[in-house]
């Protein structure tokens, strides 16, 4: 589903991300843990192209991210095929970004509406399937402002999905929230892991990603420093920065 | 009775803290708006020195013919000349066209100023520059003369073929140039309000529009424009009301809108102050109703931002009036000691 062989990217002078390599299957959940500044994010933005990587190579389903290949050389794609590329592709944010001047329902219909061309009943009777899985079916005429932080990640997650992407990225979903909200989040999550849905997730929840992943990412400096299934990465980590990283989050 | 006994409490009455400063304040203020409104209906000799006399029981008695100082009943009998509406049509229009081209024109400005591309946004600052860095009076006054320098303007490919000529004296009538001056000036002022707009929205609405595989164009029209109206009305709002009344400047290249026809009519009777007062009440007529209706438009756009709507104007009149009553009412705290 996801492939990286070798992915680099730059800010400058500073190299954020210095040759990753990893692949994801189908239907399968990985976690990217690490310090904050390792390239976690970075690397999750690379992936639906909201940030260019410099080399390496990127593929979604196959396909190049952003660019494609004929002969020997490589052709930028226009912004209109990023954004169906993109489209297949859910993202969720740390910080909701729900459409601000929308409503709850609005946040959900409108890429469904503008950007697949579907009819506006359809796009309302998935809206409300979306948020009634999510568990806020009372709450389609509240605008963003009116929600707790939970509810707000929750919505951002039902339009995420309303687009019936392929691939789900979560870019630490629950670290701008408070604790006791974290939970509600995380079981959206837990529940669209068990339905089959590929996700990539930057997180710092331990519990959730031992749980939850099938395989997990240490990342520190813009390399993966460790990966395997939670279970050994979690409970015996073989490097020395893995095992401070971890006695610091747990 | 200041304390009783209730509830196995002692109730006491709260005395409230006197604030002499705003009360001082409140009485100074409230003597000078007294002087202007007895001002403004005071009447005065007639300048002209008329004397009206009349005899009662054989006893004849003179005394000067009194008006109103500030001429209320001239300023009633031209406030609905057909010549004074015509010129108030004028100068709602010139407002309308000005603004038009200045908010379109400035939106552009403002979407070049914030591009990638160089060329774009550096002539994008250096249209900003130019027409906010000369004076507006000078501008109208340049497109008023701009015959001078291109009598004849031509539709083509640059540099080769025309299609079509065009003769400017014609094609620029004084009000025609007077609009696109104003027009183009207000671009400039306008382009600053947008991109301050603009820039106040939220980096991650961006990101959360592309990565539903919004395009750039639905983005800007759908996910930032619309939350950047809430930065962008207020300003927006002042700025009509300026142009309503920098439309005046017109005057000079021979328009003949409100100000200009009011100062052509009192040229002819030397009725100064009235026919200035008649201006100013249409000014103000208009500037409420542009004010009132940018509340409204405001209030609109500022959707999802607050948790409450803020009060309409009769709302808040309800909530002032309640807050009076409660200033006389008695208050009392129960104390368990």
């Amino acid at each position: 589903m996801v492939a990286a062989r070798g992915v680099t990217k730059s800010y400058g002078a500073l190299q954020v991300l210095k040759g990753l390599s990893l692949n994801v299957e189908r239907g399968e959940v990985s976690c990217l843990i690490g310090p904050s500044g390792s390239g976690k994010s970075t690397f999750l933005r690379c992936i639906n192209h909201l940030e260019k990587h410099d080399a390496g190579e990127l593929l979604v389903e196959g396909e190049l991210v952003g660019y494609e290949q004929r002969g020997d050389k490589l052709y930028e794609r226009s912004a209109k095929q990023i954004c169906g590329q993109r489209a297949n592709i859910g993202m969720v944010f740390q910080r909701f970004n729900l459409f601000q001047h929308l409503t709850v329902m609005e946040n959900i219909t409108i890429g469904q509406i503008k950007v697949k061309g579907v009819d506006e009943d359809t796009a309302r009777q998935r809206a409300r399937e979306l948020l009634l899985r999510v568990g806020l079916e009372a709450k389609e005429k509240a605008y963003p402002v009116q929600l707790s932080g939970g509810q707000q990640q929750r919505v951002a997650i039902a339009r995420a999905l309303a687009m019936e992407p392929k691939l789900m990225l979560f870019d630490e979903p629950t670290s701008a929230l408070d604790p006791e909200l974290v939970g509600e989040v995380l079981d959206v999550m837990r529940d669209l892991a068990s339905s089959g849905m590929t996700m990539i997730v930057v997180t710092h929840e331990m519990g959730f990603a031992k749980e939850v992943a099938n395989s997990v990412y240490f990342l520190d400096q813009g390399v993966i420093e460790e990966s395997g299934a939670p279970g050994d990465v979690l409970e015996n980590p073989r490097t020395e920065r893995l095992r401070g990283f971890l006695s610091k989050v747990l | 009775m200041s304390s009783t006994e209730s509830e196995g409490g002692t109730s006491l009455q709260v005395v409230p803290l006197k604030h002499w400063g705003r009360q001082i304040g409140a009485v100074v203020v409230l003597v000078l708006v007294a002087m202007v409104v007895h001002t403004l209906l005071s009447k005065i000799p007639a300048p002209s020195g008329a004397v009206v006399c009349h005899t009662l029981n054989g006893v004849k008695t003179c005394h000067p013919v009194v008006v109103w100082r500030f001429s209320w009943n001239t300023v009633g009998e031209y406030l609905f000349n057909p010549l004074v509406l015509g010129g108030l049509w004028l100068t709602l229009q010139i407002t309308f066209w000005a603004m038009l081209i200045g908010i379109t024109l400035g939106l552009v400005v403002a979407i070049m100023r914030l591009s990638h591309n160089r060329l774009l946004s550096g002539i994008a600052w250096f249209y900003t520059w130019f027409f906010r860095g000369t004076p507006v009076y000078i501008q109208i006054l340049f497109w008023f003369a701009i015959s001078t320098i291109y009598p004849q303007l031509t539709i083509g490919i640059p540099f080769s073929v025309a299609f079509v000529h065009l003769n400017s004296v014609t094609l620029f009538t004084p009000l025609l140039a007077g609009i696109t001056a104003l027009g183009t000036n207000e671009a400039a002022y306008f382009s600053e309000i947008a991109r301050a707009g603009l820039i106040s929205v939220d980096e991650g609405q961006i990101e959360a529009a592309t990565s539903i595989g919004m395009t750039t164009s639905q983005t800007m029209r759908m996910v930032i424009l619309p939350q950047a109206m809430r930065v962008i009305i207020p300003p927006t709002g002042n700025e009509i009301i300026s142009m309503l009344k920098t439309t005046s400047l017109v005057a000079a290249i021979g328009v003949l809108e409100l100000t200009g026809i009011v100062s052509e009519i009192s040229a002819a009777n030397f009725k100064t102050v009235p026919l200035l007062l008649v201006a100013c009440l249409w000014y103000l007529l208009c500037t409420t109703i542009l004010s009132i209706g940018q509340f409204y438009v405001e209030r609109y756009f500022a959707r999802g931002s607050l948790r409450n709507q803020p009060m309409t104007p009769i709302q808040r009149l309800r909530h002032d009036l309640r807050g009076i009553k409660g200033k006389f009412r008695t208050r009392r705290v129960v104390i368990h000691s």
